[in-house]
């Protein structure tokens, strides 16, 4: 995707880009090259013996039945927090903007809860879902419904959804937020002369000038669904039961800070950015054709 | 602005550090980086021992420094090993401990720095369950044990007195055990009893408390290639039997690790099996009379039973290119400091853990401390209660957290009726001896 | 550049209608500020109730024991910590620097991507983006030897500049420059203004919202950030409200002083709500528009 009228200075582009360029290459591509080549190798945890082992990590790797059924459960972990943080914030961030009292309570409140320590996030989940001791959780068997994530692998994964969505609504809400802001009211406007009912009108006119804004949250919660849902994962269930609540970023976490199998670790980092680079690619190529700009 | 600011804060630190040390002491201290991975109020107790230390000698100025949770604090150290970059001691946790020894050159054994620096040191006067656990095959120690704890089994005696039970002891086999959970469940306690630390509790501790191998090798001190002996008839039926319990709703599966630990203090559960540590939450939180006791046994298995095994941590000594002799005297005047029975004594008394040298459970008595903390010296009475075999020194496995996680996986596919209990078994042995070849492979050569 | 905006667009079409979106509103805030609720409660009450899992609905009675206990206590027997206002002028260096610093590397690139036309363009825009791939966390020991080389080992440098490269700001600004009509832009040419004027005075004020936002979500992001602290400070000094927090819950070993624990979580928490407060004006459409 790119403009149609644009500036054609030569050198600026580059100068602008070298700062972000050259954080990347140091911080990012060289570590990125690291766990390519760690993904061949077989390695002691402190790095004094390596040897070349070929596709030996990766063949390990996808022929374990249990980690086909990680890659399940990521893809329905992944879209089911994707659109529940998505459709939440969107609705809410459509109220919050509209014209009602109190607006700015609102945001706040909505924008707030990111703020929040997230190992404290993890300690109030425990106090929250636990069934002995959580306020929901004893409310929920209280109420006859036996409530027990320990083993039970739906209302396992149903927590850690739910527990993963909710950090990322407030995300999606402030920026929502901000697209919102830049309609202009003229067209509003227009609309709502026109007598346009409010469904209608959101669907046919505000939605699609919000598309770069959700094409953006699309992307960016997919990813996060992906790479950084493991600390909420590990807190609340650790992968269990069994490996109902497993997803491959939580394996990729497990394998490398914990058991310290690096070769193990950096395949699957390697599978995991194919896939991700993959379906990132795709959402470029066919999504973001009906992602409406200027 | 960057720059200016660290150049603000550096000086800044500079002017308080000498203004503390006077600046012509703070000059000639050889400094000791130490990395340990207790959060609070254990990690600041733990500083205040190593200030202890510092205030004692004018030579040497240890710095200790949070490092996050045990893995966490293994994570750093490796990283910082890796860049060359190695703190002078890391604490580590004890399922850590093959990874430490089988990282070779990373780590210089506590007993060769003694006898390379000639400091006195007295590894004959740790309890012997504790040294095992980080000694060689022949004896030799390896690291230094500090913070170290057991299983224990904590009881609630209202409830026993509410179930018609003696609440002056809680049951001593597997047998009374369970009669006892069928007698607090008909007088109407929900969760009669439930285990913290899965793994920890019902399949390590129950290989050492009856004298049977977890592991071939000796539990993995012969040698990186044992396997994982936890299938056999013994281990099956005790799952069977948890497995028939959680059934029946007589004992509670509460999750991974600790995640059980908060149903005692609550009131929630009326048995636990935990860690000894948690002794000091049930103090503030319970609101009932409590004991403590030994872990249950199997009087079929065995007359009376062995030793228990210990947890927590140690700490070792790591190695870097730019490493001085002096650094390493620093470290070894450390340890002596550390492995005095006082220290030890005071540590045990103010926080949960066991007293880990003999002189410092001596030291805890003449003190008092068990008259005044009933229940307080279970802990120590059980690791020292029998000579250690090889079954009952610890466990020296390689990635011991990943078959811990590969255990609990199975027994919770188990308690969920998704496979038996010799499935179960069975699985976690084959898993676990995966993990366990590739340990192998990567530290061999 | 914007219309003006009317006073009222639309008005009520009965009560019901005006009442639901309060009604939405008002569950999602009860479902999403719960957490930040019980931890408001909790440093009211004392350690032993939050832990047993009693906490009341209702606030207690220590307050002011528990904040008294997070702000100033930093030594005694059982505690020995760096003081909560140096580790929150720390986390504050840091949120700021990442924040402010992952704005303008990404503005500019992005202004590069998506204003310009030149040689390798695309593989820059994708190198950038793949970055997005990699959370910190799974690159750690590459990136820990990095920073230990460069000698920036328990530096602010070290502490920020690793984490201050954000694929996520550079696609934002990217999907908001694609909006921007190009009428603007030839109407910039041929007043003469060149690129960079053109992005002083037209793209960046047109960004403010975004930028807002952008800032609200990365200061927090930098304020909470705990791995990365962990790894690459050493001295007390240098310690993030953060870490700070997480070294007081227990490994179950000890007794944890969760009151203790809720009362420093909520002053670790005024600043970023602060930002928030404050950046939300940029949100209240009024106040924007009639600036100009």
């Amino acid at each position: 995707m790119q403009r149609r009228v644009i500036f054609d200075n030569k050198a600026l582009p580059y100068l602008l880009l070298v700062p972000q360029v050259a954080v990347t290459l140091i911080f990012f591509i060289w570590p990125a090259a690291q766990a390519i080549w760690q993904s061949v190798h077989l390695q002691d945890a402190f790095g004094l013996r390596a040897q070349f082992v070929w596709f030996e990590n990766f063949e390990a790797v996808l022929t374990d039945p249990n980690y086909l059924d990680t890659l399940r459960i990521t893809v329905i972990f992944c879209a089911a927090v994707t659109l529940l943080s998505l459709g939440a914030a969107l609705l809410l961030a459509v109220l919050a903007d509209s014209k009602i009292k109190g607006a700015g309570a609102y945001k706040t409140l909505l924008i707030w809860p990111y703020a929040l320590a997230p190992a404290v996030a993890a300690v109030l989940w425990m106090f929250i879902f636990n069934p002995e001791i959580g306020v929901l959780g004893r409310a929920l068997n209280n109420l006859g419904y036996a409530w027990d994530y320990r083993l039970n692998d739906t209302q396992a994964l149903v927590m850690v959804v739910l527990a993963a969505s909710w950090k990322q609504v407030s995300y999606n809400f402030i920026f929502f937020l901000a697209g919102l802001q830049a309609i202009p009211r003229s067209v509003l406007e227009a609309a709502s002369i026109d007598g346009a009912s409010a469904s209608r009108r959101f669907w046919t006119i505000i939605f699609p000038l919000l598309s770069p804004t959700t094409f953006f949250l699309l992307v960016v919660n997919i990813v996060y669904a992906f790479f950084e849902t493991f600390g909420t994962i590990h807190a609340l269930t650790h992968g269990g039961p069994g490996k109902a609540t497993e997803t491959l970023i939580f394996r990729v976490y497990q394998d490398g800070v914990v058991n310290h199998d690096l070769g193990a670790s950096s395949a699957q980092s390697v599978i995991l950015m194919v896939i991700v680079i993959g379906l990132t690619a795709i959402q470029f190529r066919f999504v973001e054709r009906k992602v409406h700009y200027s | 602005m960057l720059t200016r600011r660290t150049l603000a804060v550096s000086t800044a630190a500079f002017a308080l550090t000498a203004g503390i040390a006077g600046a012509a002491f703070a000059q000639q201290k050889t400094v000791v980086e130490f990395w340990h991975g207790l959060p609070q109020p254990l990690g600041g107790q733990l500083e205040q021992v190593v200030k202890g230390f510092n205030d004692s000698q004018d030579k040497v100025q240890v710095n200790p420094s949070f490092k996050g949770n045990y893995p966490e604090t293994m994570q750093a150290a490796i990283a910082a090993f890796r860049a060359g970059n190695a703190p002078h001691v890391v604490q580590m946790f004890e399922v850590g401990t093959a990874t430490m020894l089988a990282a070779g050159p990373a780590v210089k054994p506590v007993h060769q720095l003694m006898s390379e620096t000639n400091t006195a040191f007295d590894a004959e006067g740790y309890i012997p369950a504790v040294r095992g656990y980080y000694s060689s095959k022949d004896g030799k120690m390896m690291a230094l044990p500090f913070n170290s704890s057991t299983t224990i089994t904590f009881y609630n005696k209202d409830a026993f007195q509410k179930a018609g039970l003696d609440p002056s002891k809680a049951p001593a086999t597997w047998p009374e055990t369970i009669e006892a959970v069928r007698k607090l469940k008909a007088a109407g306690v929900a969760c009669p009893m439930t285990f913290s630390w899965p793994t920890w509790t019902q399949f390590e501790q129950l290989g050492a408390l009856h004298n049977k191998p977890f592991a071939t090798q000796a539990n993995g001190f012969g040698g990186l290639n044992a396997e994982l002996k936890i299938n056999d008839p013994f281990f099956v039926k005790h799952l069977q039997t948890l497995m028939d319990l959680q059934k029946d709703g007589l004992i509670r599966y509460s999750g991974r690790d600790n995640a059980a630990d908060p149903l005692f203090p609550a009131g929630e559960c009326a048995i636990i099996q935990a860690s000894s540590g948690l002794r000091a939450r049930i103090v503030k939180e319970a609101k009932f009379a409590w004991g403590a006791a030994p872990l249950p046994y199997w009087p079929e298995a065995v007359d009376s039973p062995k030793n228990s095994i210990i947890g927590g941590a140690a700490f070792w000594v790591m190695t870097s290119p730019k490493r001085t002799p002096a650094e390493y005297k620093a470290v070894a005047d450390f340890f002596a400091y550390m492995s005095k029975p006082e220290v030890d004594a005071k540590w045990h008394m103010d926080t949960g853990y066991v007293p880990v040298t003999l002189k410092g459970f001596e030291a805890a008595k003449q003190a008092g401390f068990y008259e005044k903390n009933p229940g307080a010296d279970v802990p120590a009475q059980q690791l020292t209660r029998t000579a250690t075999t090889e079954n009952t020194m610890g466990l020296r496995l390689g990635n011991l957290p990943e078959i811990r996680n590969i255990i609990q996986e199975e027994m919770e596919k188990a308690f969920q009726g998704q496979q038996t209990a010799q499935q179960a078994l069975d699985n976690a042995v084959k898993r676990g001896n995966t993990v366990l070849r590739n340990f192998e492979r990567a530290n061999k050569g | 550049m914007r219309p003006q905006r009317n006073s009222d667009e639309r008005k009520s079409g009965g009560a019901l209608a005006s009442l639901l979106p309060h009604a939405i509103l008002i569950l999602g805030v009860l479902v999403f500020a719960f957490p930040i609720y019980m931890t408001l409660i909790g440093s009211t009450w004392d350690a032993a109730t939050i832990g047993r899992g009693n906490l009341p609905l209702t606030p207690g009675g220590e307050l002011l024991t528990n904040y008294n206990a997070a702000w100033n206590e930093t030594q005694g027997t059982r505690i020995l910590h760096t003081p909560v206002r140096i580790m929150m002028w720390n986390s504050l260096v840091m949120a700021l620097v990442i924040a402010l610093g992952k704005i303008a590397i990404s503005i500019l690139s992005a202004y590069a991507v998506a204003f310009f036309r030149f040689p390798l363009r695309m593989v820059f825009f994708w190198l950038i983006f793949i970055t997005l791939m990699l959370p910190v966390e799974v690159r750690i020991i590459p990136t820990y030897e990095v920073v230990a080389n460069l000698g920036l080992i328990d530096t602010y440098a070290g502490l920020t500049i690793p984490l201050i490269a954000s694929a996520t700001a550079t696609l934002l600004f990217r999907q908001f420059f694609l909006t921007i009509p190009d009428e603007l832009v030839e109407a910039a040419k041929i007043d003469g203004a060149g690129a960079v004027r053109f992005f002083i005075d037209v793209v960046l004020p047109l960004s403010r919202t975004n930028i807002a936002a952008l800032f609200v979500i990365l200061f927090i992001y930098g304020w909470n950030q705990y791995l990365w602290p962990l790894l690459v400070t050493n001295s007390a000094d240098m310690e993030t409200v953060v870490i700070g927090i997480t070294k007081m819950i227990g490994n179950g070993e000890a007794a944890t002083d969760w009151n203790v624990i809720m009362a420093t979580t909520v002053l670790a928490m005024l600043p970023p709500v602060a930002v928030v407060v404050l950046m939300q004006r940029w949100f209240v459409k009024g106040l924007v528009d009639s600036e100009k």
